[in-house]
């Protein structure tokens, strides 16, 4: 057993969205009315700007579920995947309220608590209500949020509006029920397991219904989809409209992690996953006024922490049991550092970001997709170093950021998983070709430094390799490469060749 | 006359929720039923309530070791994928 001392280690290296830009404005949220974003700007899951200053956790205290979804696997324990699903322990709901007095009194940052499973929330109500309930007496500066399936939603949202919880996630794939029955392939239902189309046209009225009731009620609620290319791809553009109609504030399209050695439905029969161009055409095409999320992480079912920075191994319950946590001076500390984050954050939205109708770019110019290994707002990253890369648009308007592309391997595969990562001769290979493959549609990306062989090979690519702004602020230096590219004139709309030289 | 629970489970709790006779407990390295108290969900349900939620194919046996889910009746994966993948398994 470690020695049971509070660590006020940093996070490991890497993870984290490392760019200011996704933070600031214009949020994805802009559009949306005052009181919904006075509930949301602390909120590191749901506002791109909070989830740089602000944290969150998730406890596990709901194993079962009561439907099958053929991208999971309810063999959730693996410590060193970061996936849904996955945790290191299920926590009882007496370790988790322990846990969260001690994570919030450690981390002031936390703000949001939320129960995500492994399995589904509202499949597991006596230990899901009386984490909640004893969290909003105990804790109640904190948030509390509920992620569901939805097919045991509409017998819960009065609990749910009891508990004060104003947040819900319900993870809505389909509302066809033919094309459900190839997401579902059961659902546990009225006291018999129901397979196929049947199953899900249960759970898409269920969810549809919960969707309703909860927004009805003020409540507000993100959806997640998962984007399973050949199966629901072009169906999401349907979802986005339906729950945009019926009010959810929020839609976060996911791409399908689909690993053989993870053991699902999916991973084992080699169901293709989407590549980072094809979500985010998905992201762009349900766009409209619709916020889309955008900087989602896929994170674990416990999660702690900034989101891509996990801290859960500080928090195993071991430690936790032989913490002391004086929660009524905890909740001091922390309403000086949630204030003292949120006047940061107003004087940042003031902050008027590069535009490019002074800097000489035409205003007709096309857009232009650039990759940046970028962390804590400045392009920092060796290009061999990057754990992901922070995907700009620039256009007239100025940077916008679009998307963040994982460039990790997490897991070593069936057998390795779990022993370390090494990493031989051919894999290093295989991994470059990796990164540069998910950079597919970007024509810059601007890192620190590139090497001599990923050099060749990006430009091979058609992604030309840029190291000459290293350590500068994100906005600005992807404005100056655009600007650069404006000046050789290719920037034209009517330009047939996108590649840059 | 009494279902049992075999290693393949994963300790996911869905069985303990439905159970009307409580007979289900949890143990290491996995979930147990109490045979005194499990009746099958005769006069309760249609079918037994811990088999009817499992997740997992060949957790759940009859007295006869039969698997109740067998291998493939779950997620659908082909019998030679499960074989390929390590995770077939005849009865217990």
């Amino acid at each position: 057993m470690e020695l049971p001392v509070i660590s006020n280690s940093a996070p490991a290296e890497g993870g984290g969205c490392a760019s200011s830009g996704c933070g600031t404005a214009p949020d994805a949220l802009g559009h949306l009315p005052d009181h919904i974003r006075a509930k949301v700007q602390d909120h590191p899951c749901y506002s791109e700007e909070a989830h740089h200053y602000f944290a969150r956790m998730h406890v596990a205290v709901a194993p079962a579920c009561n439907i099958q979804c053929n991208y999971c696997n309810r063999k959730y324990d693996c410590s060193n995947e970061s996936r849904p699903g996955v945790v290191s322990e299920v926590l009882t709901p007496k370790q988790a309220i322990n846990k969260v007095l001690a994570v919030a009194a450690e981390i002031p940052q936390m703000t949001v608590l939320g129960i995500a499973g492994p399995g589904d929330p509202l499949a597991n109500p006596a230990r899901t209500f009386e984490t909640f309930e004893e969290l909003s007496n105990r804790a109640p500066d904190i948030k509390l949020c509920v992620s569901t399936n939805g097919l045991n939603l509409p017998m819960y949202v009065d609990r749910i509006a009891q508990h004060n919880i104003d947040h819900v996630t319900i993870t809505i794939n389909c509302v066809d029920p033919e094309v459900g029955a190839k997401i579902y392939p059961w659902i546990f239902w009225e006291n018999k397991r129901i397979f196929g189309v049947e199953g899900a046209r249960i759970l898409i009225e269920q969810q549809q219904l919960g969707l309703q009731m909860l927004t009805d009620r003020g409540i507000l609620v993100k959806v997640n989809s998962v984007l399973i290319p050949g199966i629901n791809d072009e169906h999401l553009k349907e979802v986005s409209k339906i729950v945009k109609a019926k009010g959810a504030f929020l839609h976060n399209v996911m791409p399908l992690i689909a690993e053989a050695e993870h053991g699902t439905y999916y991973g084992i029969m080699g169901q293709a996953e989407p590549t980072p161009e094809m979500l985010q055409d998905l992201q762009d095409a349900c766009a409209g006024d619709m916020a889309m999320m955008r900087h989602c992480r896929q994170c674990r079912a416990d999660a702690v922490g900034l989101l891509g920075e996990d801290r859960g191994d500080e928090f195993t319950m071991d430690k936790i049991d032989v913490m002391e946590v004086d929660y009524e001076a905890a909740m001091v500390r922390r309403k000086v550092v949630h204030d003292e984050i949120l006047e940061k954050l107003d004087a940042k939205r003031g902050i008027v970001k590069p535009k490019a109708e002074e800097s000489g770019i035409p205003a007709d110019a096309r857009p232009v997709l650039m990759a940046v290994a970028g962390k804590n707002g400045v392009v920092a990253e060796h290009f061999g170093h990057a754990k992901e890369f922070l995907i700009y648009e620039a256009s007239p308007a100025g940077a916008r950021f679009m998307s963040h592309r994982k460039t990790e391997l997490y897991c070593g595969g069936m057998d390795a998983c779990g022993d370390g990562d090494v990493v031989d001769a051919g894999a290093t290979e295989s991994l470059l070709d990796r990164n540069i493959r998910i950079l597919e549609g970007c024509e810059v990306v601007l890192c620190s430094k590139v090497g001599y062989e990923p050099w060749a090979k990006l430009e091979a690519a058609g992604i030309a390799p840029n190291g000459e702004h290293a350590m500068e602020p994100i906005e600005e230096a992807v404005m100056a490469v655009y600007k650069e590219i404006a000046a050789t004139g290719k920037l034209s709309p009517s330009a047939e060749d996108r590649k840059v030289a | 006359m009494a279902l049992q629970i075999t290693e393949s489970c994963v300790n996911c709790w869905a069985c303990v929720d439905v159970c009307p006779n409580d007979a289900i407990f949890e143990d290491k390295p996995h979930f147990l039923i109490d045979d005194g108290k499990c009746t099958e969900c005769l006069g309760d349900h249609s079918v037994p309530q811990c088999a009817a939620i499992c997740p997992i194919e060949m957790a759940i046996v009859d007295e006869l070791g039969e698997f109740l889910n067998p291998p493939g009746s779950l997620t659908g994966i082909p019998i030679e994928k499960l074989k390929e993948f390590g995770l077939w398994r005849e009865a217990a």
